[in-house]
This record gives structure tokens, sequence and C-alpha cells, in this order.
């Protein structure tokens, strides 16, 4: 059983569906990867992705309008996001733990909702999969690459984005800076607020949209605490990724295939108890942190909340 | 003199009454939500308050749920005065109780008392292991504790999970088509005493005496004193001699061993046996997390943690009255929690304020520690050592 995962259509099942996993993990982790970098801890990326989550859904579910419901999920991140912006930026609460809070009122208000206005577990037509002439009728390469739906691709385009935006141009020197040493960006006339307050609102945007892609295009449900840990394990690979968009793409690939072989084992039948199985993946990141966490250095001011010194 | 003792006085108070404000706050939002939803929040939280407080049942209920608050909210104080940001109260409470379930089943020949106190051993035991080891990560390694210990979480429901439906199964389970993942019950004599006909237990008890313990760990003993420094001021102590590492792990093995406490008492006092839906909070309720809500609230101190943790005990019985009453599901009570800690850490900032503008105006230098070295210090995200 066990040479059962090494025959060809298996290992194209576990690195299509790794590829397709890896979606919510890069929305999330990219727009962190943002807040981080201009020095702002977002822990609320759970609550983000299910209210996100929640919401495209329940706009798939009523208009029938997918790009519609995509919309809506990026405004409600995007307003968790400036709430986030607010505390953190004004009020310079302590970002790990307003960032619990926030998680707990998106966990709380999501479950609510679905309650209220649902009250079952429903299914909605999603995003289907998008096919490319001949390419998609590649063998292996086909299904591999190109036969998922248009947010999967648009995860993957994200990544040579925002490295664009990080590293070339000003903006993201703007973003770096203020994460760096937000003292001297301030004394240059870079607003650290009105940066901090971009990068944390797009960070909550993501969020949004990766919720989105779990409730409209992965598994096109919607359930309580369907995120089981995802957004947090997002954080987590941004401290993988070294804070550097190439590296959070390794990080969520790697994370996701391990988690796609994990399902294929259980699937499969392979007498390893699928409880276990399901450890892996967390076991692995916190084993990845270790090897890579003292090796680099984390934003100098993140976590650290900016005030002029008048 | 007189006057900046009245001034102190008045100081304490509005610190004691920002956490108030900051929970009428969230209520206040709960109500506009509850007003969206077409019910009206007055009715919904009469129906709140009555199953928190209607009678002595529900009062019984409330001091039930509150233990695990409280217990994992001790933790909490620990660990947070030390800056080390646990999470993993939900994994600490499930591997204490399991190590304290296995007790249990396993010593049927000895004394009730004997194995209640080993089981509560276990527990102990099994929380500050799974606490310890993201203290070790963090100290020797540098890994966020907020991300091992939310990994931690994750690990300890599949190992649950895995121990419910195999090794540990009830053996009538496992006979059975069935096969509920719970093991078997524990033995009546096993049992923590209650106040019969409520369900409250011993437990309670136990952790207001542990409150107090505590209370004088932290600010009469010298690791309490030692886990604050280190808290505020690592470089400082670093410099005074204080082995800051071994202090890092020793919070959250301390912060660990009390969730463990929490969640080998649940089995002891409330449910006599394991039993998973798969998911954490199936078994913990959520405690691991509201503890944290409880803690903040009580300022990170631990007899004030005691209130708290009723008040939000209260929070989660009377949400299942509320659901009966006027058909608002629990959850919004999950919401709130999360608004009160949003409105209880964001109003830290006028207390801070406040403290500086006292400083200044009496021209006094200001305390052991720079603001700044403070916020410093507080950073938490295991930059501790460089």
């Amino acid at each position: 059983m066990i040479s059962d995962l090494f025959s060809m259509t298996v290992l194209v099942g576990i690195l299509a569906s790794g590829i397709r996993l890896a979606t919510p993990y890069l929305y999330a982790a990219i727009g962190e990867t943002f807040g981080q970098r201009s020095g702002v801890l977002n822990l609320g990326v759970e609550g983000q992705m299910l209210l996100g989550a929640f919401a495209a859904f329940y706009v798939a579910l009523t208009t029938e309008n997918l790009w519609l419901a995509l919309l809506v999920a990026m405004f409600i991140g995007a307003l968790m996001g400036l709430a986030m912006a607010f505390v953190t930026v004004n009020l310079h609460a302590e970002q790990g733990i307003s960032g619990i809070g926030f998680y707990l009122f998106g966990l709380g208000l999501s479950d609510l909702l679905f309650q209220k206005l649902l009250g079952t577990v429903e299914t909605v037509k999603g995003f289907s999969k998008l096919t490319f002439p001949v390419l998609t009728e590649l063998p292996v390469v086909g299904t591999i690459f190109f036969s998922h739906n248009i947010l999967v691709y648009l995860a993957f385009a994200l990544i040579p984005v925002s490295w664009f935006v990080l590293n070339k141009t000003t903006l993201g020197l703007k973003i770096r800076a203020v994460g760096e040493n937000p003292e001297a960006a301030d004394s240059l006339g870079v607003s650290v607020a009105g940066v901090r307050y971009f990068t944390i609102i797009l960070g909550g945007t993501l969020s949004g949209v990766a919720g989105a892609s779990l409730s409209i295009a992965l598994l096109n449900v919607f359930q309580q605490n369907m995120t089981s840990g995802l957004g947090f394990i997002a954080v987590a690979l941004v401290y993988f990724g070294a804070w550097r968009p190439w590296g959070v793409l390794g990080g969520a690939l790697l994370f996701s295939l391990v988690n796609s072989l994990q399902l294929w084992v259980q699937v499969l039948g392979i007498p390893i108890p699928s409880d276990i199985a399901v450890m892996m993946p967390y076991i692995l990141t916190i084993l990845v942190l270790v090897a890579t966490v003292s090796r680099v250095r984390a934003p100098s001011a993140l976590t650290r909340p900016f005030e002029r010194s008048d | 003199m007189k006057n900046t003792q009245q001034e102190n006085w008045t100081a304490k108070l509005i610190d004691v009454s920002l956490p108030i404000l900051a929970a009428l706050a969230a209520l206040l939002v709960g109500a506009v939500m509850l007003f969206f939803l077409d019910v009206n929040p007055l009715e919904a939280y009469a129906a709140l308050w009555d199953g928190a407080f209607g009678s002595k049942n529900s009062v019984a209920e409330t001091l039930v749920k509150a233990t695990p608050l409280l217990l994992v909210g001790l933790g909490i104080c620990i660990s947070f005065r030390g800056d080390v940001i646990n999470i993993g109260g939900e994994g600490q409470m499930i591997v204490g109780a399991i190590l304290g379930t296995l007790v249990g089943l396993n010593l049927g020949g000895l004394p009730g008392w004997l194995v209640i106190a080993l089981a509560l051993l276990a527990g102990f035991i099994g929380g500050a292991l799974w606490g310890g080891i993201p203290g070790v990560l963090k100290a020797y390694f540098n890994v966020n504790e907020i991300l091992s210990t939310v990994m931690m979480n994750a690990i300890a429901v599949q190992l649950m999970n895995f121990l419910l439906r195999g090794p540990m199964i009830d053996p009538a389970q496992a006979e059975l088509a069935s096969k509920i993942p719970q093991t078997a019950r524990l033995m009546d004599a096993f049992r923590l005493p209650r106040w019969v006909p409520t369900r409250l237990h011993l437990g309670a008890l136990i952790a207001v005496v542990l409150a107090v313990l505590v209370y004088i760990l932290l600010w009469r003993t010298t690791i309490g004193y030692r886990i604050r420094a280190v808290g505020q001021n690592p470089d400082a102590s670093r410099y005074a001699g204080i082995k800051v590492k071994n202090y890092i792990v020793l919070a959250l093995v301390l912060s660990g061993a009390f969730a463990g406490l929490a969640g080998v008492i649940q089995v002891y006092g409330v449910n006599y046996r394991m039993i998973t839906d798969g998911s954490a909070s199936g078994f913990t309720g959520s405690a691991g997390f509201n503890g944290i809500v409880a803690a903040l609230f009580g300022q990170l101190h631990p007899i004030g943690t005691i209130p708290a943790s009723i008040l939000f005990g209260a929070l989660l019985v009377g949400a299942n009255k509320m659901q009966r009453v006027v058909q608002v599901p629990s959850a919004l009570v999950i919401a709130l929690n999360g608004l009160v800690v949003v409105f209880v850490v964001s109003s830290e900032i006028w207390r801070k304020r406040r403290q500086r503008r006292r400083l200044a105006a009496s021209g006094e230098d200001p305390p052991e520690i720079e603001e700044d070295q403070l916020e410093e210090a507080s950073s938490g995200d295991g930059e501790v050592e460089r």
C-alpha cells in the first residue's frame, strides 16, 4: 500500500492538490508579510478569514455572483483591518493580544451569522476550474498546473507582484523603512501611521480573499470555525519565509504538500492513524521554525508602536 | 503627601474601572449586533443575566464554568507578566487531562483521595510539559511562542483524538459498532466532592486557593520577582545576573501547568471521563482562550482574575439561556469576549498616559524602567535573546 503512494496518478494528485491547498495560505501570509514588514504583527488573520469566508459564501449563495462575493469578502476583511489599524496604530494596543481579540471576534461573529442566517451546512457553486487550450490536456503537467480555478492562479501571481512592490517601488521602501526604523522614516517625512494603516488594511483585505478562497473556490461550503488554525499557520509562514514573498511561497508549498500527502495517505488507507497523519504539518511547522527563525532577523520595529517624541 | 495619596487612590480606582468600561462597551456593541439580528437587546441580556445568576443552580453552573477560566487565567498571569504570550492553554488542558485520566483509569486499587492527588499532579505535569516545549523553543531557538503554542494546540487535539479512538477508548465502546471516542468512566470514589444537588465541585475552591498562592509566588518570592523582571526588562535582568532563558522557560512551564490542572479538574469534577467531538473546544469549552480574556480583564493579577473568571463564566452560562429564550446563538458571547480583549488592551493607553503625566507633574524621575525600554521589552516577538 505504501508503494501506491509512488504511483504516477497518486503523485500527480498530491502535487495538484498541494498547489491548490497553498491558495489560502498564500493570500493570508502575503497580507501578513506586508503588515509585519511595516512593524505590525496581526494575529487576527484567522478571524478576518472566517468573516471573509462567511461573507463570500453568503453572498454567493444569495446572489450567485461570485465576483461580488469576493468583493464583499475583501471589504469585510478591510474593515477588520481598519479596526485593527486604529487599535494598534492610534491606541498603541499590544499587538499580539489585540490580534487574539480580533480572532475571537471573527470566530464568534461568523458562527453567529452562520447559525442565524443559514443554520445548516449548504454547498454553493464556487469558481470552477479553468481550462486552457492544449495545456490542460497535457498528461501530468496539465493536471498539476492547468486544472485550477482562477483564485489559485491569482494567489501565485501575488508572489512576484508583492516582491516587486516591496523591493522595487517607493511604497515598498517606505513600508520597509517604517518597519525597520520608524523614527528615521518619520524624520524623512514618511507618515508612519499612514503606511501602517495601508499595510494592515491590505492584510485584512487579503485575509478576506483567503477566507473566500476556501468557501467559494476550494471547499464551496461554510462551517463554524472552518479555517481551524489556518490563519495562525499563515502567520507562522511569514516567519518561515523570513518576511520575503518568495520565502513565503516556499513555506506555503511545503506546508500544503505535506498536508496533501497526509490526505492521500488517508485516502489510500495506509495504516497510519489519520489523527497522527493530521499532526504532521503542525510538527513540521515547529521544526521548520526552529531551523529557520534563529538565522533570520525580524523587522526591527515589529510589534513596537510608534510615537513621535516632541 | 496626603494629596498624592489621594491621587494614587483615584488612579487605582480609574485603573480598576477601565476594564469594566471596556466590558460595558463590548456589551453595547453586542446590543447593536442584537438589534440588527431583530432581537430586543434588553430582553436578550435579561435572559443572559437570569441564566447566569437566576437561581442557586445557575450560580453554581456559573462557578463551574468559571473554574477552568480561573485556572488557565492564573497561568496567563504568570506568563504574560514574564512577557511570554501563551496561547497554548487549549493544548495544555488536553494533555493535562490525558495524563490525569490515565492515572484514574490505571490505579483502581488506591484510595480515592490519593488517586485524585496523583491525578492533579499528573495534570500539572502534563500541562507543564506541553507549555515547556514552546518555552525551550523560545528561550533557546528564538521561536515565537505565540506560533509554537498554537501549533502545540493542534497537535494536542490530534493526540487526544488518536488516544480516545484507539489506545484509551472505553473497552465497552471498543466492542460496539458506534465506537464513541471516549474513555471509560472514572470510579465514583475518584470524583471531586460536589455540593449536591448542584454540580459545583471542589475544583472551584482549589482554584481560588491557587489564586492566592500565585499572588504570593509573583509578588512575595524571588522567583516571581525574577519572572516579572525578565518580563519588564530582559536586558537589565541579564545585567543583574538573572538567567533570562531559564525564567522564560519557567514562565511557560508554570503557565502550562495551571492549564493542565484546569483540564484534569474538568475530568475529575465535571465529566468523569474524556470524550472528544474531534475539536479542542469540544473538550475545553474554549477555556484555554477564554482564560486569557479573564486574566487580561483581571489586569493580569491573580486575585483580580477571580471576579473576572466569574464574570466570563456567567457570560458563558447565560449565553445558553439566551439562546433558548431569544434564539440568539451563544456564539455571540465568543464575539463579545473578543471585543472585551480588544477594548481592554486599547484602554491601556489612557493608563500609560496618565502615569506619564503624573510623573511629569511631580517632577520625579521615572521609575526604574524607562517607558520606551518597557515597550521594547513587551514586544514579545521572540527577540529577547539576541
